[in-house]
């Protein structure tokens, strides 16, 4: 019975355990569309679409904003609150560029003759990419909130539980962006 | 019944595992009225909404299948009084083809979606979580509660859809496209369709939000000693069917997404060329497969049936456990098999779609696994029948609805061997032999299910008990009258009866059944009429009942009757209790019930569950 106890105490805290299951969810989600993909593909009038250079630069900005969100985490655990404050208005600054360079992507793609008509790679990667961007407007949603909550004078809040969810899910919809990256170049 | 527990002396000592909430715990904690009825964050007050909300969707849904039942069983009667409340939806008194098709259809989608996911879920997995698990609340309270007013989002925007002038979703519960896609291809699929999609969105939302609380509360809330293997079968129902609503719902919701760039941003991706007779139109688009959006939808559509079945299968497990007088069957076998159906629930999805095109090879696989569904099945009607076996019966009105559920989960589940067949689907799909099988074995089941949640769980709920006499009627009448409802439309779907069908009279073939659809349609009317009953009782004995005066009634192990009649926020006055057995010691060393929160004493004989 002891020995359950302390089992008990070693548990994850559930709201990080909650986020855990959160992203199996969208994970399915997006499962469900890629594979959705794969199905349309094989089949007659697939279309493809040129792969825009400025993805690049929005996966290598992602990419950076996962880091910044990791020292901010550092940040927060060692006490530092100027620098975790600056971490993550960084971090959000980051994901909010994400999202321009992704609109200016869609812009890029939209241009070169690909509108909502047919059910091509274009059509998939709008709506696909589309909603892995409105997971990151979520996500920054959430960072702004933190933001506030660092600057309020009335509670001093040392409780890394927060903080260390968002990370969870910034680093989620990061490497959710490199598996969709990943995807759209082989299987354009 | 009580006499030999008093626990709360005996917990006092022990140290608790509270996460949250202590400052909940007591009566101290003033509410208003807002915060206690309307947006509670209270476990128990959210459940109590889930279900009230589910029963009035439950009048609703029956209502419209008594109206398309008046239509299939009298076509050539005409009922004014129709016309007088439904206007030119049943203009001359006779149900309108198109108002048909609006009430199969959101006949299903209530009753799956609203009735019997949100309604029997939402209900027993907010109330018996924290309760049997010994938390003071869900993992997260708040999202509790938004799951509750995402699910009222969702049944306000479902509601709209009934009364805008083109009617809501027609083409049936799946939504297949192109009917579904396509505006101009029938009144329902207007804007009567788009409420339908938002409105199953915000309930997607809903489910999910519910569904992420049920599996961290139940894997990281439990009290000291509760291991997993000492939860209550209703537990670990809860939690595979927590866990497959949160992996399959997106997929549908994705489907949908799809669907709604088809129908509004002109994509391809469902809708191919297509030549439409009511606008003398072809349609730009090319392309597109109906089938991707079947894949789509049945690999929620199937696991969804699990959805519905799994939790009432617990609360059947539970009830009948502790009103046999007897530990249940092969407790470590029901977990099991309940595992092994929520694994094979997400690989059958396609014996949904045997003749609508799919590769017939691919259709060999999906014959085996479904088939496969029957061994888990099999094995829990087996433990069900020996828990019953040589059991001291209470025949309390709990009772009696899980050995109904149990007698129909048979019936039910021995047509869907037929029908996992694809060859048998051949001749069978798409006629009243689905209908009568999928109504058996997992819409009148899980109503039984819930019903004896409901009755066994009500003196917890509300502190009184409901009315025993109206309870027989309640079941006799709908045990009684299900099996003669649906029976006989096996024999309909032989013959080669198609659902949906609005009138079969002008059908040489099938007037030999005229007869029998009227009959069908009397004892659906009887049915519901006792239904309304129940719903009668529910409400008196809220207010009215018989008060319950011993904190446990049923003689019950488990650890939601260890808290005070009516427990407040927090459910438990002093220190949360701890768990030193599993929940099933009944008629353990010649005593009638052992709680789960006794200690283990040394000349106790040895635990025998696994």
């Amino acid at each position: 019975m002891r020995a359950e106890a302390m089992e008990q105490r070693k548990r994850i805290h559930p709201n990080k355990f909650t986020m855990w299951v959160a992203i199996a969810s969208i994970t399915m989600m997006f499962a469900g569309l890629t594979s959705a993909y794969i199905v349309k593909r094989s089949q007659p009038s697939w279309t493809s679409f040129e792969m825009p250079v400025i993805f690049w630069y929005s996966t290598v900005v992602m990419l950076a904003s996962s880091v910044t969100i990791y020292l901010s985490l550092k940040a927060f655990r060692e006490r530092e609150r100027n620098k975790y404050r600056q971490l993550i208005t960084v971090t959000a600054v980051l994901g909010v560029l994400f999202v321009v360079l992704q609109y200016l992507g869609f812009k890029e793609i939209w241009a070169s003759g690909i509108s909502f008509s047919g059910a091509g790679g274009g059509q998939f990667l709008y709506i696909i990419a589309g909603l892995h961007g409105l997971h990151v407007v979520g996500g920054v949603i959430a960072l702004i909130v933190l933001f506030f909550k660092a600057f309020s004078t009335r509670f001093r809040n040392y409780n890394p539980v927060p903080v260390e969810v968002m990370s969870t899910y910034w680093h989620f919809v990061d490497l959710l962006w490199l598996y969709l990256m990943v995807f759209f170049m082989l299987l354009q | 019944m009580s006499q030999e527990v008093n626990l709360q002396e005996q917990v006092g000592a022990m140290t608790t595992h509270e996460v949250h909430h202590d400052e909940h715990h007591g009566h101290h904690h003033k509410e208003t009225f807002i915060t206690k009825y309307v947006f509670s964050q209270d476990h128990k007050m959210i459940a109590k909404q889930f279900l009230i909300t589910g029963m009035i969707w439950a009048i609703i849904g029956g209502l419209f299948s008594v109206l398309f039942r008046l239509q299939l069983g009298f076509p050539n009667e005409s009922f004014p009084i129709l016309e007088e409340i439904l206007g030119k939806w049943a203009a001359g008194g006779k149900i309108q083809p198109e108002f048909y098709y609006a009430l199969t259809t959101m006949h299903g989608t209530v009753l799956v979606f609203f009735v019997l996911t949100a309604g029997l879920s939402g209900t027993f997995a907010n109330f018996l979580i924290p309760l049997q698990l010994g938390a003071r609340d869900m993992a997260s309270p708040f999202m509790n509660m938004l799951s509750y007013w995402f699910f009222f989002l969702a049944s306000i925007v479902m509601v709209s859809s009934l009364f805008v002038q083109t009617g809501p979703a027609s083409g049936g519960w799946t939504v297949y496209p192109p009917l579904s896609a396509l505006g101009d291809a029938s009144e329902g699929s207007k804007i009567g369709m788009d409420l339908w999609l938002i409105a199953m969105a915000l309930f997607v939302v809903s489910s999910l939000l519910g569904g992420l609380n049920y599996i961290s509360t139940i894997l990281n809330m439990r009290t000291k000693g509760m291991s997993m293997t000492r939860m209550p079968l209703t537990i670990w129902a809860l939690f595979f069917t927590a866990v497959l609503g949160v992996l399959s719902f997106p997929v549908l919701l994705s489907g949908f997404i799809l669907l709604l760039f088809d129908r509004h941003a002109g994509t391809s991706f469902y809708l191919s060329d297509i030549f439409l007779a009511s606008t003398q139109k072809a349609l730009p688009n090319e392309g597109g497969s109906a089938i991707l959006y079947q894949h789509l939808f049945w690999f929620l559509g199937h696991p969804e049936v699990y959805i519905i079945i799994l939790p009432t299968m617990g609360l059947v497990s539970d009830v009948m456990s502790a009103n046999s007088r007897k530990p249940i069957f092969g407790y470590m076998a029901m977990v099991g098999s309940m595992f092994a159906i929520a694994v094979l629930a997400f690989l059958v999805w396609a014996h949904h779609m045997f003749v609508t095109g799919l590769n017939p090879f691919l259709g060999a696989f999906f014959v085996l696994l479904t088939l496969l569904i029957a061994v888990p099945s099999a094995i829990k009607v087996f433990n069900w029948i020996t828990t019953l076996w040589r059991g001291n019966l209470r025949f309390t009105p709990g009772m009696l609805f899980s050995i109904g559920f149990v007698s129909l989960f048979i019936s039910g589940g021995l047509t869907g061997i037929f029908l996992g067949n694809s060859t048998l689907d051949i001749h069978l799909h798409d006629t009243y032999f689905v209908i009568a099988h999928f109504h058996i074995v997992m819409g009148v089941s899980a109503f039984f299910g819930m019903f004896a949640g409901i009755y066994h769980w009500f003196p917890k709920m509300y502190g009184r008990y409901l009315n025993n006499t109206l309870a027989y009627i309640h079941f006799w009448i709908t045990l009684v009258g299900a099996y003669l409802i649906f029976w006989p439309m096996h024999y309909q779907g032989l013959a080669g009866v198609p659902r949906r069908y609005l009138d079969f009279s002008g059908w040489e073939s099938f007037n030999q059944f005229d007869g029998l659809n009227r009959f069908l349609s009397i004892v659906t009317i009887m049915v519901f009429a006792v239904q309304l009953l129940f719903v009668f009782n529910f409400i008196y004995s809220i207010f009215k009942g018989r008060r319950v005066t011993s904190q446990n009634p049923w003689g019950a192990t488990t650890l939601e009757w260890t808290t005070p009649i009516n427990p407040g926020h927090g459910n438990w006055e002093g220190e949360i209790p701890e768990v030193h057995r599993w929940a099933y010691d009944y008629g353990k060393d010649g005593r009638d019930f052992v709680p789960q929160t006794e200690a283990i004493s040394p000349n106790e004989s040895p635990e025998s569950k696994h």
